[in-house]
């Protein structure tokens, strides 16, 4: 167990750079997920951590020792890696039991604490393979039980389940939140995937393009997103977003054609704001019900348990989640109702979070706009 | 899956056979049956018939003291070669391997040496490796006597091994490079994250997994140096001094052509090809089972 610091971390490539100035804190035990959609910089975050990859700047600390300067053998992190990274000429046995044999420890020994893994992992009877005779969700567990033998103070996973099909996703999830419940060594998990994110993370960190959009428990993040990126990045489908322009007494959107009434401060009239709300907190209601917005509907996607319902929204994209057993038909008109406690504004110019606009009407009465 | 071509018809593809099979018999079977044939018999040097003889000329070969002289020289030749090449070759490319900026250029460069001709490279040797005026001139300065291929048998087989890895040293290259570049880069960092040095990282997870390219390599080397030293051996030393350096091929080739013992030549062609043909066997027999194949 180990707590991690990190502080002002850059990271450059030749010109380029791809982590602008990160400053995190993982506490001692927590499970961590890194989200950001490929190429922000995540995983090379989670590389400089394991020491794969040089600092440029700034500093990494495990357990208040920096480590900008050890191996990575010294930093006392275990890593699973997206494509498995077995060795292929070696059994299981020996795949897990490598780095005790690095370490020299006594053979007997060895094939005790392998052993041990095993049971834990459900490995027992596939020692003898080879990486090649095994299944992705197999491979996954061998993995993790090289991983596991080190007895990390810090694990550290590399979009680990992206190789694997949906049904072990799933399963390989649950399995590693319960590890992590049993070992409660520190855990960063880097993924693309919101879902696994998500379900996974004690703390949620997104990421976009080298910065930290976020840090926040699933629910903070899904709940009150500090960007628009992170709105529309998490959760799924994405959030609909309306552009507004701030006028005298409140919003107006959609090019003027609807009013919402919100109280404001400090943001100057005729400033840009876009608009948030999850499909989600969207409610059909009959068209013409009074306060409603008319939409077209375009697509019905059916989820069984519920439905995603695609409208135009005067030529803006919509979606409404429902699990209401309704089969609007495409091309014809609903209503759509919403809180106006589920919307979000966001910056249209910087994308941020902006907390200034207040509801102006009072839950429960429906929003008119 | 059924990854065998299949015709319609098996007179399709016995034609699309013939080409390949009419090279190999023009250039191969035939000029081995020819030279079985001369081997059993005895051929006079300017033609005009020749006469029966069965396995007397393999007897004589083999009765002969010089002959199993070269059979010697040509095994130190290539085990040593062999060894020098592909060591060589090995640790240069897993020092590319690590750091890969302007990789290409040493690609591109060191292909050459097996690019260049035998016997231009073995010229160039020559006067790299004169006693009066090459490299050693130095060392013959401080020592007198130290270095004389033209007169100390061990001095010119050392030549030859040095002109003959050179080339075989960019060949290689290319091929462990290659082999290196092959292995998954987080095979490496799991094994550094398991603890493991580069030189543990090494002999426990690269040499490995290069095993195939090394069992290649080891193959196609000790074949080629039985048989692409001759223009070597012809320019910098002829075989000399007191037959030293009288390599199997090019025993053949002096015998034969200089000494005008076709049938002679043609018996010890026969024994190199058997030779090579062993070897081949053994390597494949006792090192392959080493081989792990992914």
């Amino acid at each position: 167990m180990a707590s991690i610091a990190i502080r002002g971390v850059k990271k450059n490539y030749a010109k380029t750079q791809v982590v602008h100035g990160v400053d995190l804190d993982f506490a001692s035990g927590e499970f961590v997920v890194i989200l950001g959609p490929s190429g922000c910089g995540k995983s090379t975050l989670l590389r400089m951590i394991a020491g794969l990859e040089e600092i440029s700047d700034g500093t990494i600390a495990i357990d208040g020792t920096v480590v900008n300067r050890l191996e990575p053998r010294e930093r006392g992190c275990a890593m699973v890696f997206q494509n498995y990274a077995l060795y292929p000429h070696m059994s299981v046995a020996q795949n897990i039991g490598y780095s005790l044999k690095v370490a020299g420890v006594a053979s007997a020994e060895r094939a005790q604490r392998v052993q041990a893994v095993a049971r834990v992992l459900e490995l027992e009877h596939l020692l003898d393979r080879k990486p090649m005779a095994l299944s992705g969700g197999q491979r996954q567990r061998v993995a993790m039980g090289r991983a596991m033998i080190r007895e990390p103070k810090v694990f550290l996973f590399d979009e680990p389940l992206s190789n694997l099909d949906a049904k072990l996703r799933v399963q390989m999830r649950s399995e590693i939140r319960k590890l992590h419940r049993r070992l409660s060594a520190t855990s960063v998990f880097v993924t693309h995937d919101q879902v696994e994110a998500m379900t996974l993370a004690d703390r949620l960190v997104v990421m976009n393009g080298g910065r930290v959009e976020q840090v926040g428990t699933p629910a903070e993040v899904y709940s009150r997103p500090a960007s628009r990126f992170v709105a529309t990045f998490v959760g799924a489908p994405a959030m609909n977003m309306l552009e507004g322009t701030v006028t005298l007494d409140g919003l107006s959107l959609l090019g003027g054609s609807r009013k919402l009434n919100v109280s404001r401060t400090g943001v100057p009239v005729g400033s840009k704001v876009a608009v948030g709300i999850r499909p989600e907190a969207v409610r059909m209601v009959a068209p013409g019900t009074p306060g409603a917005l008319t939409a077209t509907v375009d697509l019905i996607e059916e989820l069984g348990a519920g439905r995603v319902i695609y409208v135009d929204l005067d030529g803006v994209p919509f979606s409404i989640v429902t699990s209401e057993t309704v089969h609007p038909e495409p091309g014809s008109s609903i209503g759509l109702q919403f809180a106006e406690t589920d919307l979000h504004f966001f910056s249209s110019e910087t994308g941020a979070r902006l907390d200034v606009f207040k509801a102006s009407v009072p839950e429960p009465a429906p929003a008119t706009l | 899956m059924e990854k065998r071509v299949t015709f319609s018809k098996w007179t399709i593809g016995i034609l699309f056979a013939v080409p390949q099979l009419f090279l190999i018999f023009t250039f191969f079977y035939w000029p081995a049956g020819q030279a079985v044939y001369w081997s059993l018999t005895l051929q006079q040097p300017w033609g005009g018939g020749n006469i029966w003889v069965g396995l007397d000329n393999f007897r004589s070969i083999l009765s002969n003291a010089s002959y199993w002289d070269s059979i010697t020289a040509s095994m130190i030749f290539a085990g040593i070669s062999t060894g020098l090449a592909m060591t060589i070759a090995l640790v240069l490319a897993a020092l590319t391997d690590r750091q890969l900026a302007g990789s290409w250029l040493y690609r591109v460069v060191l292909i050459w040496p097996y690019g260049i001709a035998a016997p231009a490279l073995a010229l160039a040797f020559r006067f790299i490796l004169a006693p009066e005026a090459g490299f050693m001139a130095v060392v013959n300065q401080a020592w007198p006597g130290f270095w004389d291929p033209g007169l100390d048998g061990a001095d010119a087989m050392a030549s030859i091994i040095i002109a003959f890895s050179w080339k075989y040293v960019g060949y290689n290259f290319i091929f462990f490079l290659a082999a290196f570049q092959a292995i998954p880069r987080s095979l490496i960092e799991a094994a550094a994250m398991d603890g493991s040095g580069v030189i543990r990282r090494f002999w426990d997870i690269q040499f490995p997994l290069i095993t195939p390219t090394i069992f290649f390599l080891l193959v196609i080397n000790i074949t080629e140096s039985f048989q692409d030293s001759f223009g070597i051996v012809d320019i910098m030393t002829a075989g000399g001094p007191a037959n030293a350096t009288n390599l199997m091929v090019y025993k053949i080739y002096s015998d034969g052509f200089k000494g005008l013992d076709y049938s002679g030549a043609a018996a010890q062609s026969i024994i190199l090809m058997l030779l090579i043909i062993a070897l081949t066997i053994v390597q494949f027999r006792f090192i392959e089972r080493r081989v792990h194949y992914r």
